[in-house]
């Protein structure tokens, strides 16, 4: 090793070092300030700020912005440039504020092939995409901890499909779309003893380096509908794949993964995976890969993973087990993928809005070394390799490097870019976002954030169309910033704007969750195709009511069905007797409403489950085993109407084995039918 | 006939087609939690409104109140007027081909009369469904009668009601000031003409 690249080595471990050993100080004299200033950002923040973030009562915000709620498993939704919170769309983890994941509609979408999991660790939003920009019809996100990507339409603003990802632990660099959406990709950030046969291995943990694999997955997207497929995997060494990003233009047919723990350490990775120099971009040529994968060239390995879809129509969820996955072998496939070596630990990979500058972030790196998409192609072309690992070539750093940004802070870990011309850094431990230019590659600006910046984000900021306006922060760690709620607190979302040369603070709000990353898009592009109700007519659940004629109570073993409807103000039946201790009860609910805005919810004493939340012209199913025999209070719990008090009704529960018949009626009292 | 006349007459019998293409009346509420606000749209053969489900949500409304439900079914006139309709397009366009302003004058009365008996019949519609109410309703305004208002505003509760013809009834509108303007030219005009002629001779 050359004492150059020694020193080198050395340098970001000491300004890390040296940074950790700064931060109590910096903090607390922050908070020095905050008493001098009456606000932490008193000094930041620009005159014109409130009215810049002013959104009048019943105005609508110029974008909507949707946040990961990390290991809250959701999605929130919050307009810019005014930080309201419009709405929490529940993803990977069950929701009793409305039922999902606890209904019998939507139980289905979490499952997996280790069963039922009612959670996930939610990290990074993608919205779809079409003519390489986003189009505001589905956002897709990750689940981190069980492998899973989901997709939400952005008509409903509800999850629509869950795919589990076989032979993968820690979906992390998921779920990356290609420049128009062709492929949604996912990778494994835990690598783990996966066979080429699709075998997940009881192994011991020692054998790390040989057994130990990752796979990068390739879901295809209905170009109409967006159902995912998973067209297939590519193996890869088992390094710790961190985070991923499609090229646009030149380099739209490639996308590139960060890696880390190329050491292949299996313990104290914190060490460990720290060790050597450089690590690795991953650099895959997804068209040539989808044309192996089409020619034959992968082989069909046996899966078991889940598919699961919600279907409009019925309101239904179902979940599919998969039982076989396509794989490519690199050693297979040659000039699909490429390793550049880049500084130690990288977490983003941002491709700038002309496709040529890749852009990576190395957190305990002391530059911001930028890759060009031309070299690459040349040295790939002169085949100027320094080795090659399980097969795959690795590119000699200096050869495909375009510059260095000197002194960019402490701890950069993602790059966005906004439309003319310059990058935005976020540094986690120097707590700030640097502002710097793609022509050369210098610092022009930097601003500070509180605490601990994790990812940042421009509307359109990861296409070729980022908008010039505002910068969101996600920072990880708020302490002081709110009034205190206990240990546990709110992360914090900083708005900026960047129209001008210098960032000015704008805005500081609380977030949900964790949120590790963010998108954007203009409201236009969502607002006029959001649906506001769905049609009776149209529903097709097998247990839909669709008038108070029709309502019914049906006794079939021990199971009881309650085929019940509900609109402004009464429930029907609302007096239901005949249901005996253990039978299991299914109550389909079918809101009436053909009007905006008018739920009605579900939820009956005793009940170990959650409520239900029906919107208009749509059933949905609330399933209750009565522990005790009684009369049993259910009401709606969504404040419909000046009458909404009176919704409510009783049902009534014997013994078992009693003989009362089932009866069921509302106001005028109805015979009851014949028994099947 | 002079031709004028005949084409006016032809005018007014085809501008009655409008009301197959346009609600007669239209009637609007607005609440504030309507800010998108609610309109009933009368048409010849049929009800509807600004969506497809205004009937039904007007009807949720109502039912508070103890109103009856509006049901296009209910109505036998939805069922006949169109044939009404159909006879004054069908004798307006023979009448301005035949050569009778006798038959001009009575076409027009006719035109008048229903039209007169149409608008008396949606005025007892109003008072009916307005002061018809269930003894049972959850909502009961002592010496209060829910009498949508016939032309322009009213209060109603948390309702500003707007009631105004729309094009359908405007046509009719159309068709009397069309007859009526070649009867005139039949009956007045041009006797007064003919008179100037002959003083003139």
């Amino acid at each position: 090793m050359d004492p150059r690249s020694t020193f080198k080595k050395l340098l970001p471990a000491a300004a890390f070092v040296a940074a950790l050993a700064a931060m109590p100080v910096l903090q607390s004299c922050s908070k020095t300030d905050n008493k001098a200033t009456g606000g932490a950002t008193g000094s930041a923040l620009s005159s014109d700020a409130a009215s810049a973030v002013y959104v009048a009562p019943g105005k609508h915000d110029e974008y909507y912005s949707f946040l990961s709620g990390g290991f809250s498993g959701q999605v929130a939704v919050y307009g810019l440039p005014s930080g309201r919170l419009l709405k929490v769309i529940p993803v990977f983890s069950q929701n009793p504020e409305n039922g999902y994941g606890y209904n019998e509609n939507t139980k289905p979408m979490l499952n997996t092939s280790f069963g039922f999991v009612p959670w996930d660790d939610l990290h990074h939003p993608k919205l779809s995409r079409a003519n390489e920009t986003t189009d505001g019809r589905w956002l897709f996100v990750n689940g981190n901890n069980t492998p899973r990507i989901a997709r939400i339409d952005l008509k409903t603003f509800e999850t629509v499909e869950i795919v589990e990802i076989p032979n993968s632990a820690g979906n992390h660099c998921s779920p990356y779309p290609t420049n128009n959406n062709e492929y949604v990709v996912a990778g494994t950030r835990f690598s783990v003893p996966v066979t080429p046969e699709g075998k997940l291995q009881d192994v011991s943990l020692k054998e790390y380096k040989d057994k130990f694999r990752g796979t990068i997955s390739f879901l295809k997207v209905d170009k109409d509908h967006g159902d995912m497929n998973l067209d297939f995997q590519i193996m890869v060494p088992g390094f710790d794949y961190d985070l991923a990003n499609g090229g646009k233009g030149p380099s739209s047919d490639w996308i590139f993964f960060t890696s880390y723990n190329t050491e292949k350490a299996g313990t104290l990775k914190e060490v460990g995976a720290s060790q050597n120099d450089k690590d690795y971009l991953l650099c895959v040529n997804w068209k040539l890969a989808a044309k192996y994968a089409a020619e034959g060239k992968a082989r069909e390995i046996p899966a078991n993973y889940a598919h699961n879809k919600m279907n409009h129509e019925t309101n239904q969820a179902t979940s599919t087990m998969k039982k076989s996955v396509k794989i490519l072998l690199p050693e297979e496939c040659p000039d699909m993928l490429y390793l550049i070596p880049v500084p130690k630990s990288p977490h983003g990979v941002d491709i700038d809005p002309s496709g040529e500058n890749i852009v990576i972030s190395g957190k305990l790196a002391s530059v911001i070394p930028v890759h060009s998409f031309s070299k690459m192609q040349t040295a790939i072309k002169n085949k100027d390799y320094i080795g090659d690992i399980n097969g795959i070539p690795v590119l000699k750093y200096e050869s495909v490097l375009q510059a260095e940004v000197k002194e960019p802070g402490l701890g950069p870990l993602h790059t966005e870019f906004d439309g003319k011309g310059n990058a935005y850094s976020s540094m986690f431990v120097s707590s700030e976002v640097v502002k710097w230019s793609l022509k050369d590659f210098k610092v022009k600006d930097r601003i500070p954030v509180y605490y601990s910046i994790g990812h940042l984000m421009i509307p359109g900021g990861d296409t070729k169309n980022p908008s010039s306006k505002y910068l969101l922060a996600m920072n990880k760690i708020t302490k002081d910033r709110y009034l205190p709620t206990g240990p546990e607190l709110a992360q914090a979302g900083q708005l900026i704007d960047i129209s001008g040369e210098k960032m000015k603070m704008l805005l500081d709000f609380p977030l949900i969750g964790e949120p590790h990353y963010a998108q954007a898009i203009a409201a236009e592009k969502i607002a006029p195709n959001s649906a506001k109700m769905y049609k009776l007519d149209a529903n097709k659940h097998p247990y839909a009511t669709k008038k108070e004629a029709d309502t019914k109570v049906v006794k079939n073993g021990n199971r009881v069905d309650v085929y019940m409807t509900a609109i402004r103000s009464h429930l029907t039946p609302d007096n239901i007797e005949g249901i005996e201790v253990g039978n299991e009860v299914y109550f389909h609910v079918t809101n009436l409403e053909q009007d905006w805005d008018v739920p009605h919810g579900f939820a009956v004493m005793g009940a170990q489950n959650a409520e239900l939340l029906i919107m208009p012209g749509a059933t949905n199913t609330f399933k209750w085993v009565p522990t005790k025999t009684g009369v049993f209070p259910f009401y709606c719990t969504d404040f419909c109407s000046a009458l909404h008090q009176e919704m409510q009704g009783y049902a009534r529960v014997s013994p078992k084995g009693s003989n009362v018949p089932i009866a069921f009626s509302t106001g005028e009292k109805r015979k009851a039918p014949s028994q099947p | 006939m002079s031709n004028v006349s005949k084409v006016l007459m032809l005018l007014a019998a085809l501008s009655l087609s409008l009301l197959f293409f346009f609600p007669m009346w239209k009637i609007y509420l607005e609440a504030p939690q309507y800010p998108e606000g609610l309109e009933m749209h009368i048409w010849v053969n049929k009800l509807g409104g600004n969506t497809e489900y205004t009937l039904q949500n007007f009807n949720i409304l109502n039912h508070y109140i103890g109103m009856e439900k509006i049901n296009a079914d209910s109505f036998a006139e939805l069922k006949y007027m169109p044939y009404i309709v159909y006879f004054l397009i069908g004798s307006g366009i023979i009448v301005a081909f035949l050569n009778k302003r006798s038959l001009a004058l009575t076409w027009l009365i006719m035109l008048i009369v229903g039209g007169a008996a149409g608008l008396l019949d949606f005025y007892l519609w109003l008072v009916k469904f307005g002061t018809n109410l269930d003894p049972k309703a959850p909502i009961k305004v002592p010496g209060m009668t829910y009498i949508p208002p016939f032309l322009g505003e009213k209060q109603l509760l948390n309702f500003k009601a707007l009631s105004l013809p729309d094009i359908g009834g405007l046509a009719i509108g159309l068709a009397i000031l069309l007859a009526a303007i070649a009867v005139y030219i039949e009956f007045i005009y041009r006797k007064k003409r003919y008179a100037n002629k002959l003083q003139a001779a």
